[in-house]
C-alpha cells in the first residue's frame, strides 16, 4: 500500500541527512562518495515539495563544486608535492627563507591532486547532505518542533528568515528607482553617493516594515504571558543560563586532560540537570500550541532509520576492513569498492521509494 | 464596547496634541467609520484601541481606553489580542509566517488555543472570508484583494469582538474593495462583530456605516450618524456632493439612495449636455511663473516633424473603444500641435519568467492629454509605465519618443524624454532635507540651479527646504519626486498610482496639477484605482487586463458603461453622461 502524501517531520529528514553526512565522513572513496551523493540527490528530486527553499538544492552542490576546485587549486599553488608521478610541472615562485615548508606552484603530482580531490568531494558530499536537509524539511518547521522555552528564539529566527528575501526585493525596487533619477550607479567618483541612494531608502524601509511586523505580532498576541508571576521568569532564566554555564564548563573538563577530574563529568551533568528544570519550567510557563504539529510514526521512523544505517554500516566497515574507504595514493591504485561500504551508501535511497510522497500544491490559478 | 474617556495625545516629538479630550462611546455590533484629513490622526485613533499607541509609538496619553473591561494603561497590547483585531494598511508588512493557514493559525498559537480548535476555526474562517482554496498558497504571490482578506482573518481567528481596520481597501482595485467590504459587513451583519474603520475613500464605506467618527484636524473629535455628519464634512463622497447640490434631504449616502430621489435633476439636465470636460482650469501660481523655461515650451517645436503622420494617431490600440476617438472632445486638437503623439509604442511585450506582464500592446500618447490606465491589481500597469520609461524589462517591441527608443539610450537620457514616478515614490528620495534633493535633481539634469525648487513651488507652493523628505506627507512627498522628475523636462510624465493615501483634497490639487501639466503640452498617464480621480482629471481611459488593452477611449464612453469604472455621479445621472458634480454644478449654474 502506497502512503498518502503528507510532509514528513522535518526532525526525521535532519536524523537521515546527518546520518548520511556521517557515514561520508568516515570514507575518502571517490565511488562511495558518488554513491553517498546520488543518493542524497535522488530522494531529494523524489520527495520535495514545490516551496522555495526546496530549490535550494542546487545552491548546496555548486557550494560543494566549489570546495572541491579550491581544494585542488590549493594543492597546486601550495605545492605540499609529496609523490613521484609528476604530471607537469609549473615555475616555482621563491620565497624568503623564514617561510620554509611553503611551496608556490613548482611540480604538481598526480597524488597530491587526488589527495585533494578526495578531500575536497568528501567535504562537498557532507555538505550536500546538509542541503538534502534542508531542501525536504521546511526549516521553518523545523523550528516550531522546539521545546517551549525556546519559542522565543525559533520565533525570532523565523522572521529573520523572512527578512532576507524582502530586503533582496527592496535593494531591487530602489536600484531600479535609482534609473528613474538618471542612474547615478555607474559613474566612478560618485560611487559613494549612488551607494548612499541605495542604502538609506533601503534600511528605512526595513526599518518600517520590522516596526509594522513588531506591532503587528505584539496585535496578535506574540509575548503574550497570561498570568506569570514575573519571579517564576527569572527563576527560569538563573536555571537556564546557570546550567548552559555548567555545561560549557563540564565540556572544557571531559575535553581537557589536564583538568581535574571532578570538572568534568559531575559538573557537565549538573549543568545538563539543571538547563533541563529551566526548560521543564520554562515550557510550562509558555502558553502556546502549536497548529497542525506534524506526527511522528512509522514513515518517521523508516526514514530515521535508513539515515542511521548508514552511518552504522559505515562505521562497522571502518572498524573491519578500513582499507577500502581510504584508496591508496603511495603506490597510486584505482578505488575499490567492498560489498559492505556500499550497502551502506545505498541504503540511504530507501525513503525515495518509501516515505510518503510531499502534499500536492495547489494548482495557481 | 470601546470607551475614550476625555483621551488626549500627544506624540513626543509634537507640540500640539494630536487628539484632544475625545469622548468616545463605540457600543457593541456597531460599524463605524473614522473620517478625516491625511495626517489628522486616524491610525493615532485606531491603534490607541489596542494600546499600541502609546505602547509602540511612544508619546504621552492621558485619559483612559477601555475596551470589554480592559484598559491600555494597564495592559499591554498583547493581552489585547483576544479581544481586539487590528488590521493595517499594509498587509503584507504584517505577515509573521508565510503561508495563509499558517498565518491564519498565528495569533491562536500565540494565545495557547488548544490544536483541535485551532483546526476547526481555521477552517471556518477560510470559509467565511471565502479564501478556501487559498489555504496552501505562500502569501507573497497573493493579490492585494485576498492578502488583505488574509489579514483580517488572521486576525478573527482569534475572536476578537472588535475588529479595528485602518484603510483596508487603499492599495485595492475597485471589485477587490468591493470583496473586502463585503466581507466586513457580513462580519457586522452575522457574528455582530464592532468594527472601526478608517477609510480615505468615503463613497465605498459610507453606506455601511452606522456612525461616523470625524477628526477635524485640531485634536477634536466629532460623531454622530453618518447623514448628519455628512452634511457638512469636508470629507464628503461624491454622491452627497451631489445631493447637497441638489438640496436633498435626508442626504443620500449610496448610490441606491441617490438614484431613488434624482429622478428630478435627471430631467433637469436632460436638456444639458455635459460640458466639454476640460477646459483650461484655474490653476494657482501659474501666471508667468511657467517653471523651467525650457521644460514643456522648448520641446514643441521639437516635435514640428514628428516621425508618426498625424493621422495615424486615432488608429491607436486593437481596442475596440479605439476609433472615434477625438470626436467630442476638442480639447486634444488645442494643446496637440497637431496631435502627433509624444509617444508611440508597438507590440510592446514585457514577459517575467513566470508570467507575461504586457502582451503586444500599442499605445500612442498625444501631448495635452491626461491618460488614466486603470485594470486590477497585477493586470502589467505598472510593467507597461516601466517599460514606457525604458528603465523596466521589455522583451519586444518599440517605443519612439521624438525619434528615440528610451530604452535603448542611457537612463539619463531616457529620463528626459520620459519621466516615471514610480509606486513608492519615497524610493527616489535618500538625501536629508527638500533642498539638498532639489540640488541633486537640478545638478543630475544639468539644469540651471533652482529649477527643481522652481518647480516643487509651482506644484506645491511653500514646502519648507529644511524638512527631511521622510518627514513629507505622502501628497508633499509625491509633489517633491515629481518635481524632480520634471526637472529633466520630459515630454511624457507617467505616474503610477499616485493617489493612494491621498485624500478628498489632495486628490482634488493633484487632478488640477495633472490637468496642468498636460496643459503644458506634456502626455501625461496616470495608473489608477481610483474611479471618481479618474472622472475628475482623465480624458481617455486604458483599461488593461492580463497583460492586454482591452478598452481604450475618451473618458465618458469607457467609464459609463462599466459597473466596475464607472464613478458615483454617473450611476446616479445615468444614462446620461455626467461624470462629476463640478460639471452638474456648472450645468445648472448655466440654467
Amino acid at each position: 500500500m502506497r502512503a498518502l502524501p503528507r510532509s514528513v517531520h522535518p526532525g526525521a529528514w535532519w536524523l537521515w541527512a546527518l546520518g548520511l553526512a556521517a557515514a561520508a565522513s568516515r570514507t575518502a572513496n571517490p565511488v562511495l562518495l558518488v554513491m553517498i551523493l546520488a543518493v542524497a540527490g535522488f530522494v531529494v528530486t523524489q520527495r520535495r515539495d514545490h516551496a522555495p527553499w526546496a530549490l535550494a538544492f542546487r545552491m548546496y552542490l555548486v557550494l560543494g563544486a566549489v570546495i572541491v576546485a579550491m581544494r585542488v587549486v590549493f594543492r597546486i599553488v601550495f605545492g605540499g608535492g609529496q609523490g613521484d608521478t609528476v604530471l607537469f610541472t609549473l615555475p616555482e615562485i621563491p620565497l624568503p627563507h623564514w617561510v620554509a615548508g611553503v611551496r608556490l606552484l613548482g611540480p604538481v603530482a598526480a597524488e597530491q591532486l587526488l589527495g585533494g580531490l578526495y578531500d575536497g568531494l568528501r567535504l562537498a558530499t557532507m555538505v550536500a547532505c546538509v542541503g538534502a536537509a534542508n531542501a525536504l524539511a521546511n526549516p521553518k518547521r523545523m523550528l516550531k518542533a522546539l521545546p517551549g522555552a525556546l519559542h522565543e528564539i525559533g520565533t525570532s529566527v523565523v522572521v529573520a528568515l523572512s527578512v532576507a528575501p524582502q530586503l533582496v526585493e527592496s535593494v531591487q525596487r530602489v536600484r531600479r528607482a535609482r534609473l528613474l533619477r538618471g542612474g547615478t550607479v555607474r559613474r566612478g567618483l560618485r560611487g559613494t553617493d549612488a551607494l548612499r541612494g541605495i542604502v538609506i531608502p533601503v534600511l528605512e524601509d526595513a526599518m518600517n516594515r520590522s516596526l509594522a511586523l513588531a506591532a503587528a505580532m505584539a496585535s496578535h498576541g506574540y509575548g503574550h504571558t497570561g498570568r506569570t508571576a514575573p519571579r517564576t521568569r527569572a527563576l527560569t532564566g538563573a536555571l537556564v543560563i546557570t546550567g548552559l554555564l555548567g555545561v560549557c564548563g563540564g565540556l572544557y573538563g571531559v575535553m581537557g586532560a589536564s583538568t581535574p577530574g571532578y570538572l568534568g563529568t559531575p559538573l557537565l551533568l549538573a549543568g545538563l540537570a539543571l538547563a533541563g528544570c529551566g526548560f521543564v519550567l520554562g515550557g510550562r510557563r509558555v502558553t502556546r500550541t502549536t497548529y497542525r504539529p506534524d506526527p511522528w510514526r512509522g514513515a518517521e521512523w523508516l526514514v530515521t532509520v535508513a539515515g542511521l544505517a548508514s552511518a552504522g554500516l559505515m562505521y562497522l566497515a571502518s572498524r573491519t576492513d578500513a582499507t577500502s574507504l581510504y584508496p591508496s595514493l603511495a603506490p597510486l591504485a584505482w578505488p575499490e569498492v567492498a560489498l559492505l561500504p556500499a550497502v551502506a551508501a545505498l541504503v540511504g535511497v530507501v525513503p525515495a521509494w518509501l516515505a510518503p510522497g510531499p502534499p500536492r500544491q495547489a494548482v495557481r490559478p | 464596547m470601546i470607551r475614550f474617556d476625555q483621551v488626549t495625545f500627544t506624540y513626543s516629538t509634537a507640540d500640539l496634541p494630536t487628539l484632544r479630550s475625545v469622548d468616545l462611546h463605540v457600543g457593541e455590533g456597531e460599524l463605524c467609520l473614522v473620517t478625516g484629513r491625511t495626517g489628522v490622526g486616524k491610525s493615532t485613533l485606531l491603534n490607541a484601541v489596542n494600546g499600541l499607541v502609546p505602547h509602540f509609538t511612544g508619546g504621552h496619553l492621558q485619559g483612559s481606553v477601555i475596551v470589554a473591561g480592559l484598559s491600555t494603561a494597564t495592559a499591554p497590547p498583547q493581552e489585547f489580542a483576544p479581544v481586539v483585531g487590528v488590521v493595517g494598511q499594509d498587509p503584507l508588512a504584517s505577515f509573521v509566517t508565510d503561508t495563509v493557514e499558517e498565518e491564519l493559525a498565528y495569533g491562536m498559537e500565540q494565545l495557547g488555543v488548544a490544536p483541535p480548535v485551532m483546526r476547526r476555526r481555521v477552517e471556518e474562517t477560510l470559509d467565511l472570508l471565502g479564501i478556501a482554496e487559498l489555504r496552501r498558497r505562500p502569501l507573497r504571490t497573493l493579490s492585494g484583494g485576498q492578502q488583505q482578506r488574509v489579514a483580517i482573518g488572521s486576525v478573527l481567528t482569534a475572536q476578537p469582538r472588535v475588529l479595528v481596520l485602518d484603510e483596508p481597501t487603499s492599495a485595492l482595485d475597485p471589485t477587490a474593495a468591493e470583496e473586502v467590504l463585503a466581507a466586513i459587513t457580513r462580519l457586522v451583519h452575522d457574528l455582530g462583530t464592532t468594527v472601526l474603520i478608517a477609510e480615505h475613500r468615503v463613497e465605498r464605506v459610507v453606506q455601511y456605516a452606522d456612525r461616523l467618527v470625524h477628526l477635524a484636524g485640531d485634536g477634536r473629535v466629532l460623531d454622530g450618524a453618518p447623514a448628519d455628519l455628512m452634511r457638512t464634512s469636508d470629507i464628503a463622497p461624491p454622491v452627497v456632493r451631489l445631493g447637497r447640490l441638489a438640496g436633498w434631504d435626508p442626504l443620500p449616502l449610496s448610490v441606491r439612495d441617490a438614484r431613488r430621489r434624482a429622478g428630478d435633476l435627471r430631467d433637469l439636465l436632460r436638456a444639458h449636455q455635459p460640458p466639454a470636460q476640460r477646459t483650461p482650469e484655474p490653476v494657482p501660481a501659474v501666471a508667468g511663473t511657467t517653471p523651467a523655461p525650457g521644460a514643456a515650451t522648448a520641446r514643441r517645436p521639437a516635435q514640428a516633424a514628428p516621425p508618426v503622420p498625424a493621422s495615424s494617431a486615432t488608429a491607436t490600440s486593437s481596442a475596440t473603444a479605439g476609433h472615434g476617438h477625438g470626436h467630442g472632445h476638442s480639447h486634444g486638437q488645442d494643446h496637440g500641435q497637431g496631435g502627433g503623439p509624444a509617444l508611440s509604442a508597438r507590440r510592446l511585450v514585457v514577459a517575467y519568467p513566470d508570467t507575461t506582464a504586457v502582451r503586444g500592446v500599442d499605445l500612442d500618447l498625444r501631448r495635452g492629454e491626461v491618460t488614466a490606465l486603470m485594470g486590477r491589481n497585477g493586470s502589467g500597469k505598472s510593467s507597461l509605465l516601466w517599460a514606457l520609461q525604458g528603465s523596466g524589462p521589455r522583451r519586444s517591441g518599440t517605443v519612439d519618443v521624438a525619434g528615440t527608443d528610451p530604452g535603448r539610450v542611457p537612463p539619463r537620457r531616457a529620463r528626459s524624454l520620459v519621466g516615471l514616478v514610480p509606486q513608492t515614490a519615497a524610493d527616489l528620495l535618500y538625501l536629508h532635507t527638500v533642498d539638498a534633493e532639489c540640488a541633486q535633481a537640478d545638478h543630475e539634469s544639468r539644469a540651471p540651479a533652482g529649477t527643481c525648487r522652481a518647480l516643487l513651488d509651482s506644484v506645491a507652493p511653500g514646502l519648507p527646504g529644511a524638512r527631511h523628505p521622510r518627514d513629507l506627507s505622502e501628497g508633499q512627498q509625491l509633489a517633491l519626486v515629481l518635481a524632480v522628475q520634471l526637472t529633466a523636462a520630459p515630454g511624457v510624465v507617467l505616474l503610477d498610482e499616485p493617489t493612494r493615501g491621498l485624500d478628498y483634497h489632495a486628490k482634488e490639487t493633484f487632478a488640477r496639477l495633472a490637468r496642468r501639466l498636460a496643459g503644458e503640452g506634456r502626455a501625461v498617464v496616470v495608473a489608477t484605482h481610483d474611479v471618481e480621480f479618474t472622472a475628475r482629471a482623465a480624458d481617455r481611459v486604458v483599461v488593461m487586463a492580463e497583460g492586454d488593452v482591452v478598452a481604450d477611449g475618451p473618458t465618458p464612453d469607457v467609464v459609463v458603461s462599466s459597473p466596475a469604472f464607472a464613478p458615483q455621479v454617473t450611476k446616479v445621472l445615468g444614462p446620461q453622461r455626467w461624470l462629476t458634480v463640478e460639471q452638474v454644478q456648472q450645468a445648472l449654474e448655466a440654467a
